[in-house]
């Protein structure tokens, strides 16, 4: 395994450091002056040069990055020009309830889709089959925030049943917290529930043509022992992949979930400082939410090599 | 997975069609302006006079629905082939090249992916601004990387091919091989996938425009009908859940097209198919 986490983590110092170079970037993109775009119809022209300086706007630009990726690696990530936080702590104190989000939604999806997946393989072209492609299509094509808005018209307006906009931390209050996140972590779970579904589906399908599959049942093991010890354990490589790329997906999902439900996770403070047009609050998460991705990616090639002998041996 | 039963593909290409011809000729099947305001129906339930009910300033629903299969259309079908151009043009020279070219250009290509495909959107939207034009840049950044490594390992395996070689020693310069031989080659698995990423695409513009970043009122967009509905949803939920019918029909439909396009170009993969069947 030591030459395969080597290659890889070799293989994502690059990429990091062009992540951090875009990043760097997107303020200079902004048309105009970006000091004027964010102080907005301030006047005040020694705010403005103060915040020019303190950005290092008044520097050459190789310069600018150089200083700004050497605070980077010290763990400053820069200040909010709104609050004068530092990213750093605004990203902490959000973090919890979207970790909260993110895993209740994760768990949801694992219930719903090895089930669904393992039954419509099994069975296919039955009732539970057809039911099961039609809720993953369900789950794949329906936004994110128009689910949202059907459960809380259900569950919230119409049934009374869940709360729709308020957050209590599950650490602190279990009962009243899974109930604030119900919604939301159903509305996030659900899509990547369809996506998992659909891999599990097709992937176990498959390994249940393969030889070593058949000489199993010859050998008379029963079904579901064949599907326990041989093929589901080879049916799992894909839907790995899938679960480190749904990151991605479930970040971004978590975005417009806590925008839909209110909830003050990192997706919320990402949306309200796109904008208030805090920049360096901008750069900052979203540097973060990147790196969170890149490790995630690494994480599922590291474990491909544990799963697949053959991946870790041609590393 | 999704198996392109006939009929179903026939309804979803019929449904695909309808929304298109719904977007071309707008100003002719819409039964009302999409920004006139009718005070004196304020939220008006569905009914004869307004098919899907009036918003809260008295706009007709149905109207706002039918012109904003224009915007999500156009962000759909425009995002893509800005990506599909960009990602194509990247990948061709990256893979025909080699060499440092190609290591800069999918390593640029890598770190664009890095980015959870929402988050990189808003990021280049809050630098670019809301409106239409940012929505088509944006999301065609977001999508090139796509085409461009699709493109990239086409490429890497046709100028190995024999024909490219022949063309080599014939004389024929590099231009002419990639214009003549390589392209036509690589371009169905392109065509499959720029067929399911417009579905996607209008899913990600409708994402944009409900956060506020996409086409801004009073112009409608589904996105943007469907935010502006949320405050309403107790006592008209119509508003919503019209544009959300639309928007999550016209996505499900182009899904199963963008399925029997990948059939019917994907030859390996209906083989695989049929062998499953048969098993």
């Amino acid at each position: 395994m030591g030459p395969l986490i080597l290659r890889r983590l070799v293989a994502t110092l690059p990429v990091l450091f062009l992540v951090s170079l875009g990043v760097f970037l997107l303020i200079h993109l902004v048309p105009g002056d970006p000091v004027e775009a964010m102080l907005g119809e301030s006047q005040d022209e020694v705010a403005k040069t103060t915040l020019r300086q303190e950005l290092g706007f008044d520097q050459p630009l190789y310069i600018q990055y150089l200083s700004w990726s050497g605070r980077l690696l010290r763990g400053d990530l820069g200040r909010s020009v709104r609050t004068h936080a530092p990213v750093l702590e605004d990203v902490s104190r959000r973090l919890r309830p979207t970790l909260e989000l993110t895993i209740f939604a994760m768990c949801i999806s694992l219930g719903i889709a090895f089930p669904v997946g393992i039954i419509s393989a099994t069975r296919r072209n039955s009732v539970f089959d057809n039911v099961g492609t039609a809720f993953a299509l369900f789950g794949i094509c329906m936004p994110n925030f128009l689910l949202a808005l059907l459960l809380i018209f259900v569950f919230g307006v119409r049934l009374h049943w869940l709360p729709i906009s308020s957050f209590v931390d599950p650490l602190e209050d279990p009962v009243n917290g899974v109930r604030s996140l119900a919604l939301p972590a159903i509305t996030l779970g659900l899509a990547l529930a369809a996506v998992i579904t659909r891999t599990l589906r097709s992937s176990l399908l498959e390994t249940l043509t393969e030889d070593y599959v058949r000489t199993a049942r010859a050998k008379g093991l029963v079904e579901s022992a064949v599907l326990r010890s041989h093929a589901l354990k080879n049916a799992m490589i894909p839907v790995i992949t899938v679960l480190g790329l749904q990151f991605g997906t479930l970040i971004g999902g978590a975005v417009i979930t806590e925008y839909v439900f209110a909830l003050p996770g990192v997706g919320r403070l990402v949306v309200d400082a796109v904008f208030s047009r805090d920049y360096p609050l901008v750069q900052g998460v979203v540097l973060l939410i990147a790196c969170g991705f890149i490790a995630s990616n690494l994480v599922v090639d590291i474990v491909y090599g544990w799963l697949d002998p053959r991946i870790r041996y041609s590393a | 997975m999704i198996r392109s039963h006939g009929k179903l593909t026939l309804i979803a290409a019929a449904v695909v069609c309808i929304a298109i011809l719904m977007a071309i000729f707008a100003p002719l099947v819409s039964p009302y302006d999409p920004l006139k305001q009718d005070l004196s129906s304020l939220l008006a339930s569905p009914g004869p006079t307004h098919l899907l009910g009036t918003d809260n300033v008295g706009r007709d629903v149905l109207a706002r629905v039918i012109w904003g299969s224009r915007v999500s259309l156009i962000a759909g079908s425009v995002s893509v082939a800005i990506a599909v151009v960009a990602g194509c043009f990247l990948g061709l020279i990256a893979g025909y090249s080699g060499g440092r070219l190609d290591d800069v250009v999918m390593r640029v290509m890598d770190a664009v992916l890095s980015f959870p495909a929402l988050v990189l959107a808003l990021a280049l939207g809050a630098v670019l601004g809301a409106g239409l034009s940012g929505v088509l840049i944006t999301l065609g950044v977001v999508y090139t990387p796509t085409f461009a490594r699709l493109m990239r390992g086409q490429v890497l395996t046709i100028r190995t091919r024999e024909y490219i070689d022949a063309a080599r020693l014939l004389g024929a310069p590099d231009w002419h091989i990639l214009q003549r031989h390589v392209l036509p080659n690589a371009a169905a698995p392109i065509v499959v996938q720029a067929s399911l990423s417009v579905a996607f695409a209008i899913l990600a513009e409708a994402s944009l425009s409900f956060l506020g970043l996409g086409i801004q009122p009073p112009e409608p967009s589904w996105g943007s009908m469907i935010n502006a509905g949320r405050g309403y949803l107790q006592q008209a939920p119509w508003i919503v859940f019209g544009p959300g019918a639309a928007l999550f029909l016209t996505v499900l439909s182009l899904n199963f097209v963008g399925d029997a396009v990948r059939d019917a170009l994907d030859p390996r993969l209906r083989v695989r198919v049929r062998r499953l069947e048969i098993k």
